[in-house]
């Protein structure tokens, strides 16, 4: 499962990247594996979402964010 | 003047970097360019206790010193170019307290360089408030570097940073993060070896970054390629390796330096803000608000400023006419130059506006939610979220838009924002739809309410918008991406603006306009003016010698006179010849070479169109008014078919010209300065004269 697939609310952890340059960026940004990540809100047209993750908000599009797999 | 001691200010995005560098320099900061890239490059000077001064230099905000787009990249060239005019002996490193996992990335990357460091832990007061709990002198053990407190907003801590900067150790004193070498170690070696390097991570560093290093030369990127090759070196494995490695040294030092509290974030008053903020109804509504509060604004607020700033002009200019003995000199003074800054300096009012406004969006952070919610339409037509407030600013003034088109991260986004900007109906067309309209379409009311002429500007205004996202969306697919396009943007916490920092934003950015795009500005205003006010062999002497004949000494009043001598001097100058010439290109637009001359003398700028108008129809009276003018230009024949000169087709073809052509000097010296080649402006030149001629032909034998 993705971190796409959640829906608002629901939490996941990060198991690994089907991106590797994707990787690279997300896990910059904190979003490493065996961290959980929050869907906070879904933009008001569906895409991008916001996540929350190592105590901050972050947004970035389904597609990124569907490159992301959760434990 | 020269500092003692340069110092770089290195930081995440948010982190209030900038409210530092602010609080640190105050007005004596100048805004520039970094060679090659379109981001900022403020520099500053800070007088330090022990009487030095240091010079700071704030490097644009990134999250990793691995760029994700070409501006970022320009913090690891600046860190490492030694002996450049910007290699930084010490940097200051400015951290989030509230997020310190995060900005402690960036922190051990660029501590790995090996440069002299400090640390300003920012936002304490908020960290403090959020539960945070965090032994600043235990963190500074672990890290070896000196850490200070700060609150950059409320200017706490900053003289205990100054002191810092002042007694700061000239060598490097920081630990060891992770073990460099681990990750590519024959590679750190020999690159060491052959090219030099101050540490392992610098090593490393140009292993990943040499493709954009100004420093190295082609042999010694070309060496370093091949030593890539010869050690099997993935760049995004290794870079994928680093971070995790570093992660997992920044967890080993918060373990025991930081204790956050388990709350739950909902609660979080941001939170309750994005609620409503980004709510699929209110979110859109309150934006439109804020979006027409905004341009309400530029065009109200800037009104009296404006007309103060060109009344003053035309008093200097009357002034100055008294005393300069008349001749050309004068004229030239007059007539070119200061009518020339009068016309840079009238933009002031709305550049500061609009700016103080974007300043504002994005202190408070609504702005990183404004791209939220509009990217998923802005992506479809080649545009970033972040594009609609330079869209919607265009409306009332390209120049100040297109200066803020830098607030868009991505390379490709930005100058597609940029190319169509002008295309939305500005402030200056307004005049030129005004008479047209009022030429043409009646003044009468359809299905009782709507007005035709009404209708008519709307639709211009309407059309003009459209036009920009058509041409975006084909610039799509011409403009090649040279960065892949990432969204993944941190969405702030919503924080009061800092009023310094509006204020500040304000007074730089008109600046730097009246500092460089009024070069070209006052350039192509005296060229015009050369053009419109001298003419070819002795034609000027001969208006002057046959009115100076009693016949219309006599006849005519003095006021007349002098009306009739400036219509025929006009026609009979560069610009009149110019017009004769370009007549056959614009005669299938309806155009007769009258109208040409009024295309010429517009060129610097739209408004002049309605002047030129009324000296071209000798209009009596105050040129200004309007109908005037008006019943002049409806009377008027075309001198070669002897049929009214503006009938609907024709007006509608020069409001076609107008609303697509490139007519504005000041749009082109900006949009050079914010692309740095003249490719851009000429290509957008190019491609709106294109249109704007296309659109006239067809609007003309449509209606014709």
């Amino acid at each position: 499962m993705t971190l796409e697939q959640l829906e608002v609310g629901e939490t996941g952890i990060v198991k690994e990247f089907t991106d590797l340059e994707m990787s690279v960026k997300l896990m910059e940004m904190g979003c490493l594996p065996g961290e959980a990540i929050k869907v906070s809100r879904v933009a008001p047209l569906g895409d991008p979402i916001a996540i929350h993750v190592s105590g901050y908000q972050l947004s970035l599009r389904r597609f990124e964010a569907s490159t992301i797999v959760l434990q | 003047m020269k500092a003692e001691i340069r110092v770089a200010l290195v930081g995440n995005p948010n982190t209030g970097k900038s409210t530092l560098f602010n609080a640190l320099t105050g007005l004596n900061q100048k805004i520039g360019n970094f060679p090659g890239v379109t981001v900022d490059k403020k520099t500053g000077f800070c007088p330090l206790p022990d009487g030095r001064r240091a010079e700071i230099i704030d490097l644009p905000g990134t999250y990793s010193l691995y760029p994700k787009s070409k501006d970022e990249s320009i913090v690891f060239s600046v860190l490492a170019e030694k002996g450049s005019d910007l290699s930084p002996d010490l940097v200051v490193v400015i951290l989030d307290a509230t997020n310190l996992k995060r900005n402690l990335l960036l922190y051990t990357q660029v501590a790995d360089l090996k440069i002299p460091i400090i640390i300003a832990l920012n936002m304490m007061d908020m960290a403090t408030k959020a539960g945070i709990d965090i032994d600043v002198n235990l963190l500074a053990k672990r890290l070896g570097v000196p850490v200070v407190p700060i609150s950059a907003r409320k200017e706490q801590g900053i003289d205990d940073l100054k002191k810092l900067i002042a007694y700061a150790n000239q060598v490097p004193l920081q630990t060891d993060s992770i073990y460099v070498n681990a990750l590519a170690p024959a590679l750190i070696d020999d690159i060491t070896e052959e090219i030099g390097a101050s540490s392992p991570y610098f090593a490393l560093q140009l292993a990943h970054q040499h493709e954009h290093l100004k420093f190295l030369t082609p042999e010694q990127s070309d060496r370093i390629e091949e030593l890539e090759k010869k050690h099997s070196f993935h760049s995004q494995k290794a870079q994928a390796a680093e971070t995790i490695a570093r992660y997992n040294y920044i967890n080993d030092v918060l373990y025991d330096t930081v204790q956050t509290p388990q709350t739950a974030h909902e609660e979080s008053l941001s939170n309750r803000i994005d609620h409503i903020l980004t709510h699929k109804i209110f979110g859109f509504i309150i934006f439109m608000m804020v979006l027409l509060f905004m341009f309400q604004s530029i065009f109200a607020w800037s009104a009296y400023p404006m007309s103060l700033i060109e009344n003053s002009f035309v008093w200097a200019e009357g002034a100055l006419r008294d005393i300069l003995p008349p001749g050309p000199l004068a004229d030239l003074l007059i007539d070119g130059v200061v009518a020339g800054l009068s016309g840079v300096l009238v933009f002031i009012p709305q550049i500061a506006i609009l700016f103080a406004f974007i300043s504002i969006l994005e202190d408070t952070g609504y702005m990183s939610r404004v791209t939220f919610m509009m990217d998923k339409i802005m992506r479809k037509v080649g545009l970033n979220g972040k594009s609609v407030v330079p869209l919607i600013g265009g409306f009332a003034c390209a120049v100040p838009s297109i200066m803020s088109t830098r607030t868009i991260e991505n390379w490709k986004d930005r100058m597609i924002t940029i190319m169509v900007t002008p295309l939305v109906a500005c402030s200056a067309r307004l005049p030129v739809y005004t008479l047209l309209i009022a030429l043409v379409v009646p003044n009468k009311n359809i299905w009782w309410i709507f007005n035709l002429q009404g209708l008519a500007l709307t639709g211009m205004y309407v059309l003009s918008l459209v036009s920009a996202v058509l041409v975006a969306f084909v610039m799509k697919f011409v403009l090649k991406a040279r960065e892949r396009g990432y969204f993944i943007m941190e969405l702030p916490v919503y924080r009061m603006p800092r009023w310094r920092n509006v204020g500040l934003s304000m007074f730089e950015r008109s600046k730097t306009f009246v500092l460089q795009a009024g070069k070209v500005i006052i350039a192509v205003s005296v060229i015009l003016w050369v053009l419109s006010s001298y003419g070819p062999g002795k034609r000027f002497e001969q208006i002057e010698k046959r009115y100076s004949q009693p016949q219309f000494t006599q006849s005519m009043t003095p006021d007349s006179l002098k009306r009739v001598i400036s219509t025929e001097k006009l026609e009979n100058s560069y610009a009149g010849v110019l017009g004769h010439v370009i007549e056959p290109v614009i005669k299938p637009l309806g155009f007769d070479w009258k109208i040409g001359i009024a295309l010429i003398t517009s060129f610097a700028a739209r408004e002049v169109f309605v002047g030129t108008m009324a000296t071209i129809y000798s209009v009596e009276g105050d040129a200004d008014r309007i109908d005037s003018v008006q019943d002049k230009m409806r009377k008027a024949r075309n001198p070669n078919t002897g049929q009214p000169a503006f009938t609907l087709a024709v007006a509608f073809s020069l409001m076609m010209f107008y609303a697509f052509a490139m007519q504005c000097a000041s749009t082109v010296a900006v949009v050079y300065r914010e692309t740095k080649n003249w490719r851009w402006p000429a290509a957008q030149f190019a491609y709106m004269t294109v249109l704007a001629y296309t659109m006239a032909f067809l609007a003309y034998h449509l209606l014709k």
